[in-house]
């Protein structure tokens, strides 16, 4: 790993309520290389909260507290809202599980990617034009020109999907959070877009943060993971690894699954300890 | 275990042992968010003073509301013995307002009665048996509201001849077609439902479903509209008094009062103004309560 | 306990699908989203419908269940024909456990009060200790009875949901993806419970799932469905043995391992 481009230090997201603070994030800490780097857990883990806290986007009255989050030695909780909106999409861009609700349905898919670019560069519209199809080519979008006069609800789940990784790499950002991002796809339709993802991180140089619940993917997919279970990492592990991963937490979910090649007539059921959620965070810093 | 428990705690716990448990302990946590907001708390104690006020008129009004004292016309406020003044006629504005509160709560609630029944009745069936019922409906409701109301209530009015019960039916019949827009909106999307689909695969018919399946979902958002309505509807009974078509002389309906005070207004300006505040109190509170019901009942806020 | 059946062809047949055509829509703007389908489940059988999204697999259990009206074709349950009306008589044979189980359950409506009406509008009187029983049987038990659905879990919701599919005592459980809203350690669970409810009431399963691990490990045989089409029927260890013959079932099984 050359470098790193993120780092979290004892990060926090809580939430007060009538009840008490709920803390949804405990004290994570990570780094993010040039790599990718898989968050599994379960839903309510945090996982979802940990993505959105390093971007600062936790509504009130949510609080993200946090030692450090440096990208290039600057922290990100000490710059301002406005500084803040810079760093987002310029230099971490997010891509969210469901492409319908990112992008806006009145408008066609050109006019939406032609916009994004003109935002981040001084360019004509003809420039921006061109740019956007070499973008949708990028993600193996086929007659782009097509695609570029749609509007959002002609586009199946897969192309929405595409489309949105395709604007999220138009300002060239470092970091890559993509929460879930295939979980609204068939299998079939998954292995491209991963593919696509792939290919860019690498082309580029990026680093990306994969938030999933599907171990398997994970697995395959990232070069790191990080297993989150109550706002906690209870385990850093090589992906390739995984499967022998040590944690009862990690293992119970691998045995819970059922496979194809492995027939059982009853699924191993995971049995929580509630040493687990009091443990404190695994550091994934290096 | 039980005795050690605190009546909050039995209230606010997850695990409840009967229906009348759950019951309470759901209505206990809506009282608790409705609680926190400070506004809607304001809003609720104006009503409930109101409702006092109308409940204990004669007792803590200090006049007569009817009785006239010729001698002692348009007296300015701060009299002695009429703190809010005397109007044409020298009755005391202070109790003719007290006794209006019965009026005013009388409309009101005569209207919430009526109006968002006949709304919720019309929209529901209209958007769950969809169809050749739902256009007919929809075009009835379509006409209603391409009617401004004071306008349509005034028709009414002078159909019906004046007087307090016709402005009642009159405002109702002009308040409905709202309702029944909304009810119908809840209903459309709450019919495909999977809920719905899984009531129907054990037999249920139509009239179950809308009964009990989606009026309790579609009431909690109309009482919220109901509330914030209620502003317009005291207006609207007021303005029909005013206009001398709800109310009759002498009754103290705070609309009429209004506008027998506007022939002094430039000299003696408290004889409209007092039972503009009143209306003016009134239908904020309203406002306030139904923008805190609308956090606690709104089921898509929230969770 | 009784051991899992196995996959041999049962005489007697729960469900017949002969040819069966779903659509949506009149004249222009009609979709056919099931074209052609033909297969049986045997009594006792457990029978996977496999697909990507938009393959008619849930369109299928809802023509069975009446909740798309728009059919044709033959479908024959327990040995009766199907028409475009269902009887109450008919859901005492056929029930449905829903996809997401944040959305099967009415929001305002108490555990108690979703199977206390069920059971009410299939005419049972003894009410109260049908409640009980049928907590206790998908594994929940009474401390929840009263509990509304926001007070549950997503697994938890789905117990219930499986409860009420339960409480009229069905033969034929529709299953729509009962498991893909749920974490996997939970999933484990409730295909847990459903082989185990299975055994014991001698339930006869059509499971649809995207998932074929899943309908590997719930199923006995399966048919693999795109655009509307059923492409292949076979048994599950076929499917083990790698031995699906069309392409596309191939395609799945590759991008599912």
């Amino acid at each position: 790993m050359m470098g790193t481009l993120l780092d979290v230090e004892n990060l926090w997201v809580k939430f007060p309520s009538r009840n008490g603070v709920f803390d949804a994030v405990r004290g994570v800490s990570f780094t993010l290389g040039r790599e990718r780097l898989g968050i599994v857990g379960e839903s309510g883990s945090g996982k979802s909260m940990t993505g959105r806290a390093i971007l600062r986007l936790i509504r009130p009255p949510g609080i993200v507290e946090a030692a450090q989050i440096s990208l290039d030695g600057v922290d990100l909780m000490k710059l301002s809202e406005k500084d803040m909106r810079a760093v987002r999409g310029q230099k971490i861009s997010m891509v969210m599980q469901d492409p319908k609700f990112s992008l806006n349905p009145v408008m066609t898919i050109g006019d939406q990617i032609i916009e994004a670019y003109r935002l981040h560069n001084s360019a004509t519209k003809a420039q921006a034009y061109k740019k956007s199809l070499e973008m949708l080519e990028a993600v193996s979008i086929r007659d782009p020109e097509r695609v570029m006069r749609a509007y959002p609800h002609e586009m199946s789940g897969g192309m929405g999907q595409r489309i949105m990784i395709a604007m999220m790499l138009i300002p060239n950002p470092e970091i890559l959070i993509a929460d879930e991002p295939t979980s609204a796809l068939d299998v079939s339709v998954q292995r491209q877009v991963l593919d696509i993802m792939d290919k860019l991180v690498k082309e580029r140089g990026m680093g990306l943060i994969f938030i999933s619940h599907d171990l398997n993917l994970v697995a395959d997919f990232c070069d790191r993971v990080l297993i989150m279970y109550a706002g906690r990492i209870v385990e850093v592990c090589e992906a390739d690894k995984l499967h022998e991963a040590q944690h009862p937490y990690t293992r119970g979910l691998l045995n819970s699954l059922p496979r194809l090649d492995m027939p059982r007539d009853r699924l191993a059921v995971l049995q929580r300890d509630p040493e687990w959620s009091v443990a404190p965070s695994v550091s994934a810093r290096l | 275990m039980a005795e050690t428990q605190t009546l909050r705690q039995w209230l606010l716990t997850d695990t409840p042992s009967s229906r009348r448990h759950a019951k309470l302990s759901a209505i206990y946590q809506g009282w608790l968010s409705f609680r926190s907001n400070t506004m809607a708390m304001i809003g609720l104690w104006i009503l409930i003073l109101l409702v006092l006020v109308a409940f204990a008129a004669p007792l803590i009004a200090p006049h007569d509301p009817f009785v006239q004292s010729l001698g002692n016309r348009l007296a300015p406020l701060g009299t002695e013995g009429h703190v809010l003044g005397t109007d044409s006629l020298g009755r005391d504005i202070l109790s003719r307002l007290i006794y209006g509160a019965r009026i005013t709560l009388y409309i009101v609630a005569l209207v919430a009665l009526i109006a968002p029944v006949a709304g919720l009745l019309v929209g529901t069936v209209a958007g769950y048996v969809g169809g050749w019922t739902d256009t007919v409906l929809m075009r009835i409701t379509d006409i209603f509201l391409a009617f401004p109301r004071l306008v349509l209530a005034l028709a009414f009015v002078a159909a019906l001849g004046a007087g307090i019960e016709n402005a009642v039916l009159a405002i109702s019949l002009t308040a409905w077609p709202p309702y029944a827009r909304i009810a119908r909106a809840e209903t459309l999307t709450i019919r495909s439902s999977d809920y719905i689909s899984a009531i129907k695969l054990q037999g249920a018919g139509p009239l179950r479903i809308i009964t009990k399946h989606i009026w309790p979902l579609c009431i909690s958002s109309l009482i919220v509209r109901v509330t914030l309505d209620m502003a317009g509807i005291i207006l609207a009974a007021a303005g029909l008094g005013f206009l001398g078509l709800g109310a009759q002389p002498p009754s103290p309906e705070w609309g009429a009062m209004i506008s027998e005070g506007r022939r002094f207004i430039l000299d003696h300006w408290w004889v409209a103004t007092m039972p503009g505040l009143a209306i003016f109190t009134v239908s904020l509170a309203f406002n306030l309560l139904g923008d805190g019901l609308r956090d606690v009942l709104d089921p898509k806020a929230g969770e | 306990m009784v051991g899992r059946p196995k996959c041999e062809r049962p005489v007697v047949n729960m469900l017949e699908i002969d040819n069966l055509n779903v659509w949506f829509g009149k004249h222009r703007d009609r979709v056919d989203a099931v074209k052609g389908a033909s297969f049986t489940v045997g009594q006792g059988e457990s029978f996977g419908l496999v697909g990507e999204s938009g393959s008619g697999k849930s369109t299928i259990l809802r023509a069975i269940t009446g909740l798309a009206p728009l059919w044709s074709g033959g479908m024959i349950v327990d040995g009766q024909p199907l028409d475009h009306r269902r009887k109450r008589a008919f859901f005492k044979t056929v029930q449905m456990v829903f996809q997401d189980p944040y959305a099967s359950l009415h929001p305002r409506h108490s555990v108690d009060q979703v199977l206390g009406e069920t059971l009410h509008l299939h005419g049972f009187s003894d009410i109260d200790a049908r409640v009980v029983k049928l907590l206790d049987d998908v594994g929940l038990g009474q401390k929840f009875r009263f509990r509304y659905p926001h007070q549950l879990s997503g697994g938890q919701r789905q117990r219930v949901a499986i409860a009420r599919a339960l409480a009229p005592e069905p033969h034929l459980l529709l299953l729509d993806e009962p498991t893909s809203a749920l974490d996997v350690s939970v999933q484990a669970e409730i295909l847990n419970l459903l082989v185990d409810l299975r055994a014991s009431r001698g339930l006869t399963y059509l499971m649809v799932s995207h998932d074929l691990s899943v309908v590997g490990h719930m199923c006995d045989r399966l048919a693999v469905m795109k655009d509307g089409e059923i492409v292949e029927v076979l048994a599950v260890d076929a499917l083990r043995a790698m031995k699906a013959s069309h392409p596309y079932s191939k395609h799945l099984l590759e991008a599912s391992l």
